[in-house]
């Protein structure tokens, strides 16, 4: 069997399309599996298992400490210790704030009189979901809860490198999409023709260089009189553009409807298994 | 003085571009963008920036290997996978500052050392004070660049007696959103009618409601789906969030955003619909 390789989907800012190529490419590939990183807005299930929310599911927990009051003596050692102020002191007890507790168990290890035991709080979930030719697997952090990075750890126990490996990443430049795309064989960006469009994607490659993943671009609503705002600075820096997804009110509208374009428009399929060879050769030469 | 604080959930449903008009129609006012991960709003504001600094958001742990012996006891109770299991390296992208490695040190080795996060600056638009950051990528103190930018925005409409905070909101449900609301009077949620969208606005709404403050929604593109369209608006009536305005699906707001310009200053049913969003916003504010 050949070998297969993992990508990344990535993009500066949200709204730029990246779930619409995570989405069709997995539907145009066969032996895929999509993991939807996105983990605060997932949305790929939408146009792949519109019923996750009723599939299989495992939580993603996180621990909360929890104050014996009475084997504490108002010592504050352990108010002192937390940097995010999720502890604090009314009267003679201690109050823990869930919401802004990192989890880091310091204030555990630093209390002297055994007094803090923790708690399992809900943090995320995944969700499954076995389709014939793709196995999707997609990560959900808890309203009103922060961390998005264990969501995604847990969610990337999940890969299975006999496939051909997806992962929707989250937008952006900070530690949750650093963590999508660590160890995927190859990143694909996507963007668009407009001043927005520019800006957000020298981020993320001043980001994707920083960490040395190989990369190139995609232009998503491409028109042929703005493309060159992007294709200029690709061409100054060396970046490879691998595909265009053209500016299209029918496209819109399939996504509107939650309707992977791959379905409804002629080519698209050989285009993206085409587009999966490009990079995996280009990514098993690397 | 109020401050309305611009969000979507979903990222590219046109948060960013309705903000922007939206300044350009209120008068006295200071705007923040508090989209610290992708800053876009100077783009169309075109701000002329008259201060920066450093901002250090966050704490980092530093080994001095001279002092370790590799016990591994770091290793052993970092719960954020920060320290490397062959040699005990501290990875900068994954600490998140807790000192918990510092603490159980037995040889001191480890000092928790500020670092630089990002940029805050202060700068002068067309149509009023800017506040505004750029986060160092991958440093992940977003949410307290926020508040930063928020704080500042807030000081310099106190001193100059401003009228109105205008923020461009984070994407998302996490930790800058939370920040971006936070002491805010008002919430504009800008949508649009995609099933993508519309789940995203439900969800970002259950963040919204934890704070206890009024909401309005604006359905942009909303000719792409009538059908959705529909749906948002009976969610809005059912929630008692008051509609500010559906904006169409326009080849004009896209051209006006390639151009670096305003759709209020190039379509004058546009700039109706904008100005009716400023009264709207104004009454709800003086319940």
């Amino acid at each position: 069997m050949a070998e297969e390789i993992s990508l990344s989907i990535l993009s500066g800012k949200g709204g730029t399309g990246k779930t619409t190529l995570a989405v069709n490419l997995a539907l145009a590939l066969e032996n895929v599996q999509l993991l939807d990183a996105d983990v605060e807005e997932p949305n790929d299930y939408l146009f792949i298992s519109p019923e996750i929310e009723s599939k299989e599911t495992e939580s993603v927990m996180r621990l909360i400490p929890e104050v014996n009051d009475d084997k504490c003596t108002a010592c504050r050692k352990c108010v002192d210790f937390c940097e995010y102020n999720a502890l604090a002191m009314m009267l003679d007890n201690v109050l823990v704030f869930e919401e802004v507790c990192h989890s880091c168990g310091g204030c555990k290890i630093v209390c002297p009189e055994d007094a803090i035991t923790e708690k399992e709080k809900e943090l995320g979930k995944l969700r499954h979901d076995s389709l014939s030719n793709l196995d999707f697997w997609q990560g959900e952090l808890n309203t009103k809860e922060e961390k998005a990075v264990p969501v995604i750890e847990k969610l990337k126990t999940k890969i299975d490198r006999d496939k051909k490996v997806i992962i929707d990443s989250p937008p952006g430049t900070t530690c949750p999409t650093i963590e999508a795309i660590t160890d995927t064989d190859f990143t694909i960006v996507v963007t668009e023709p407009s001043p927005f469009g520019l800006h957000d994607l020298k981020m993320v490659i001043e980001m994707l260089n920083e960490i040395e993943q190989p990369f190139a671009v995609v232009i998503n609503r491409a028109e042929a009189d703005s493309d060159y705002l992007i294709e200029d600075y690709c061409q100054e820096e060396g970046i490879k553009i691998i595909l265009k997804i053209p500016f299209s009110r029918k496209i819109a509208e399939l996504y509107s409807e939650g309707i992977p374009f791959v379905d409804k428009l002629e080519g698209w399929d050989e285009k993206l298994q085409q587009l999966y060879q490009e990079i995996r050769e280009e990514a098993l030469k690397q | 003085m109020k401050e309305i604080t611009v969000i979507s959930g979903k990222g590219g449903t046109g948060k960013t571009t309705f903000t922007a008009n939206l300044a350009s129609l209120l008068d006295n006012l200071v705007v923040g963008d508090c989209d610290v991960d992708a800053p876009n709003l100077h783009l169309l504001l075109n701000p002329e920036n008259k201060s920066e600094a450093v901002f250090k958001g966050m704490k980092l742990a530093v080994k001095n290997d001279d002092l370790c012996i590799d016990c591994g006891l770091c290793y052993e109770n970092c719960r954020f996978n920060a320290i490397t299991a062959a040699d005990y390296q501290i990875k900068n992208l994954k600490c998140e500052g807790c000192a918990v490695c510092a603490y159980v040190c037995p040889t001191d080795a480890i000092k928790m050392e500020e670092t630089e996060t990002g940029t805050l600056y202060e700068a002068e638009s067309r149509f009023g004070e800017m506040v505004h950051a750029k986060l160092i990528p991958g440093a992940d103190t977003s949410g307290k660049l926020v508040s930063e930018v928020k704080n500042r925005a807030s000081e310099l409409a106190k001193e100059k007696n401003k009228d109105w905070i205008l923020i461009d909101g984070s994407p998302g449900i996490g930790c800058p959103v939370i920040a971006s609301l936070t002491g805010s009077d008002l919430a504009v949620l800008v949508t649009e009618p995609t099933m993508s969208g519309f789940a995203d606005l439900k969800r970002v709404m259950e963040v919204v409601n934890h704070f206890k403050i009024p909401a309005g929604i604006v359905i942009n593109k909303y000719d792409l789906n009538e059908n959705i369209s529909a749906k948002i608006e009976a969610y809005a009536a059912e929630e008692k969030i008051e509609l500010l305005t559906k904006i169409p699906y326009s080849r004009v707001i896209v051209d006006s955003l390639k151009k670096g310009e305003l759709f209020v200053d190039n379509d004058a049913e546009l700039r109706t619909k904008m100005l009716t969003v400023k009264e709207k916003l104004t009454k709800i504010l003086e319940k």
